[in-house]
């Protein structure tokens, strides 16, 4: 008996992993399409190929952990629970966005879910999201900060200011680098002397460990194990997550730095998604119609933001003069 | 042959310390290398080494002794071997002091410089005094650190971080006592790191904490002055006010002395350029206190602007409970009905002394204080204007895209038809700061500057 309701758990995890990475996945797919009608502006970088990794370490939180990004940061806020309406209202410039349409694509936060953003310089919410540890051990709260960064961020300056604080005052924070293998057009092994990027903490004695991020299920396990690490008043962690992103980098991506074949390789053979979903099917428990169920249910999700991200009105003119000062 | 033992100096800026304790007769015999005395400011103590070798004929200056003015003979040495002794190090390049060899009584109050005093003692009293309130004499440092002090003890949010803030006291001396009394979890020495924990800061303040970041100086905030525009300043607007950055910076800003170009530029006209941050750069200890505290308890980013050379300086601070001042509000030192001086941090001592002397050819300037720059409180430099039709600003900072070019282009917009001359501006010099002492004191604003402007905008 009790074998079996550890594997029902079990199911009922993966499936609520399949339902989430399967929202990331079409809401970034709309959010192209609607970047190409021009309904969203300026830069918009979208998170496919690597939903394993947000959804997977999201869930090896606890309420009031904290989360912080940079710009390719839409999967990160609906796997913090932050509504798909407001989410793509504030891609679209509207009043109904998290940021009241002020922040747009790179910069949306939500206090109620403990998501702080949303950053848009490179490295820089690395030091923040170490303050959020800061926070935490100041309070003496058990918090942790989950703080994601990605190959490029990995050489700035900052991050190494940010490792050495972490390590010397023992902070809660989980260091997850999204190492896509290209910092924009750049390839890892083009632009860093030690592509294995779990080392670097090495000089700052904090533990690494590289993850298969195209794996939900290996990125849960090593969340936990990091998570539970900080919050037993370790230290710093950092978990190399090894992803790939399908998409350019952002929607102007010329897609000259890499081939055809590379991406449709791993889109192939790799797929987070197509992963869980054989692996469910195999698991039984579920079936081919009970997926569909789920794949139109967030079809539906994400139809009703784009509608309401087009419907929702852009800000009052008002608004350019509020929120300069508290 | 007799050699002179000089007061020496602690530090660049260091004009006079205290004689603490002599650990030698006058009879007895050094060598070279031999601790004789030790020395104090309000910042440091310092020992005191023998140069030559010789015996100790006279000790001119007694332990104790206050004020001692630096390059002031504090004892005489015989050297021996006559003429081979060598001449002293520092009396041999040193000017001669100008107050006399005389020792001044241990007791007596450190004299403030006349002009500045007689503003400083019957200033037009702040609005936010209450009538009747007793003031007593404080140094600027004093008064930020008990601004700090204040504040830590209100709001347990509250703590304090930067380089040597803790063990070491304080670079400048600014958070002595802090580390005893609030202990290391709330007064946090970071390593050499100016990016990281001045973002990190920024991150706790997220979470809601109210950090104090002290920037040994300000020159050494560029390195982080991206997270202080990009992340504090911005994060409330770009949140649709979900959140934002209750934090301070603080720390010497502008040129100390004899430090040269990398340690010495004024940052007034970057930080006020920039929406959703507070600028605030006091000259008085009092607005020092009350504004410290009132940017200590703003939820926004505030960037507290100090100055080095105005740590040691004495003014009146009220004694009240609970002292704060409204950031975003100028005053008016001294009313006049000729012309208006505005100036702001270090420079007021300088519009206060041109006060003085435009005085005594019967020119009756009104003293403004800016406090704040952003905030600028330009009604009241207006109001000013529209009173006397003249107006001087003065500030150290580079002239091009200044706070001075700012109120010029305010004024003229505001008041055009008041004016009877030109705005008139008084600034540091268009280049780095040089570091011989000739050129530096050609790069900065002189009293004879802003004299000469006073008198140009009244066509005298």
């Amino acid at each position: 008996m009790a074998k079996k309701s550890a594997t029902a758990a079990t199911a009922d995890r993966l499936l609520q992993f399949y339902r989430d990475m399967l929202l990331i996945r079409r809401f970034e797919e709309r959010a192209g399409q609607l970047y190409g009608m021009g309904l969203i502006g300026g830069f918009c970088h979208l998170y496919i190929g690597q939903e394993a990794v947000v959804v997977g370490m999201q869930a090896a939180i606890g309420p009031g952990d904290q989360v912080i990004t940079a710009y390719r940061d839409h999967g990160h806020m609906l796997a913090a629970g932050m509504e798909p309406n407001g989410v793509m209202a504030e891609l679209t410039g509207r009043s109904g966005g998290y940021s009241k349409g002020k922040g747009g694509s790179m910069h949306m936060f939500s206090r109620e879910k403990n998501f702080y953003g949303g950053h848009g310089i490179v490295g820089a919410q690395v030091p923040l999201g170490t303050g959020l540890a800061f926070a935490n051990k100041y309070r003496g709260n058990k918090h942790v900060s989950l703080t994601y960064f990605g190959d490029g961020a990995a050489n700035q300056g900052q991050v190494y200011e940010s490792f050495n604080m972490a390590a010397v005052w023992k902070l809660p924070v989980v260091y997850v680098i999204e190492n896509n293998q290209y910092a924009m057009g750049t390839a890892i092994t083009r632009s860093t002397s030690e592509t294995h990027l779990h080392k670097r903490g090495v000089s700052f004695n904090i533990p690494g460990e590289e993850v298969d991020g195209m794996d939900v299920e290996a990125v849960h396990a090593a969340g936990q194990k990091a998570v539970a690490w900080c919050r037993e008043g370790n230290g710093p962690y950092i978990l190399e997550m090894k992803t790939y992103r399908y998409r350019g980098h952002s929607m102007s991506d010329p897609a000259k730095y890499r081939t055809k074949e590379e991406v449709q390789e791993m889109r192939e053979k790799h797929d987070p998604i197509e992963g869980l979903r054989a692996r469910l099917l195999k698991l039984g428990g579920v079936d081919e119609a009970a997926l569909k169920q789920i794949d139109k249910e967030i079809k539906d999700i994400v139809a009703i933001s784009a509608e309401f991200a087009q419907t929702s009105p852009e800000p009052d003119p008002k608004e350019l003069w509020t929120e300069v000062y508290a | 042959m007799s050699i002179q033992i000089l007061m020496p100096a602690l530090s660049p800026t260091m004009e006079e310390g205290t004689l603490a304790k002599w650990l030698v007769k006058e009879g007895q015999s050094v060598k070279a290398g031999d601790v004789i005395a030790e020395i104090e400011t309000d910042k440091a103590t310092m020992e005191v080494e023998a140069v030559d070798e010789g015996v100790v004929s006279r000790i001119l200056i007694p332990e104790g002794s206050e004020g001692v003015k630096v390059n002031t003979p504090i004892a005489e040495l015989d050297g021996e071997g006559g003429a081979e002794a060598p001449a002293p190090k520092a009396g041999a390049e040193a000017p001669k002091p100008a107050p006399e060899p005389e020792a001044p009584k241990a007791a007596e109050p450190v004299p403030v410089p006349a002009p500045a005093a007689a503003v400083a003692a019957s200033p037009t009293p702040d609005s936010e005094i209450p009538n009747g309130t007793k003031f007593q004499d404080q140094t600027v440092r004093e008064a930020l650190r008990d601004a700090m002090a204040e504040e830590m003890r209100r709001d347990a949010d509250v703590f304090l971080m930067g380089e040597e803030v803790g063990q070491y006291q304080g670079a400048y001396k600014i958070s002595q006592g802090l580390l005893d009394e609030f202990g290391a979890q709330r007064v946090i020495d970071t390593p050499i790191t100016e990016m990281g924990f001045a973002g990190l800061g920024v991150g706790a303040s997220f979470a809601g904490l109210k950090p104090i970041v002290e920037f040994m100086t300000w020159n050494f905030a560029m390195q982080a002055i991206d997270q202080i525009v990009n992340s504090a300043a911005k994060t409330l607007y770009m949140a649709g006010g979900q959140m934002g950055s209750p934090i301070v910076f603080r720390g010497p800003n502008g040129a100390a002395a004899r430090v040269a170009a990398q340690h010495s530029q004024n940052y007034a006209a970057w930080y006020a350029h920039v929406p959703g941050l507070k600028v605030v750069a006091p000259y008085f200890a009092a607005d020092a206190k009350g504004l410290l505290k009132a940017a200590i308890r703003d939820p926004n980013p505030v960037i507290f602007l100090e100055n080095e050379i105005c740590y040691g300086k004495t003014f009146p601070v009220p004694v009240m409970d609970d002292f704060v001042l409204p950031i975003g509000k100028a005053r008016v030192v001294k009313p006049g009905k000729d012309i208006t001086l505005v100036s702001f941090s270090i420079t007021m001592g300088l519009i206060i002394d041109a006060a003085a002397e435009l005085a005594k050819e019967g020119i009756d300037a009104e003293i403004i204080d800016l406090r704040s720059l952003r905030p600028l409180d330009t009604a009241t430099v207006i109001a000013s204007v529209k009173k006397t039709n003249r107006l001087v600003v003065v500030e150290e900072g580079w002239p091009i895209c200044s706070i001075s070019s700012e109120l010029a282009a305010q004024v003229q917009g505001d008041a055009f038809d008041y004016l009877d001359a030109p705005v008139m501006r008084v600034t540091g010099k268009d280049v780095p700061m040089p570091y011989a002492a000739n050129l530096e004191k050609l790069a900065l604003p002189n009293l004879a500057d802003v004299i000469a402007a006073a008198k140009a905008a009244l066509y005298r």
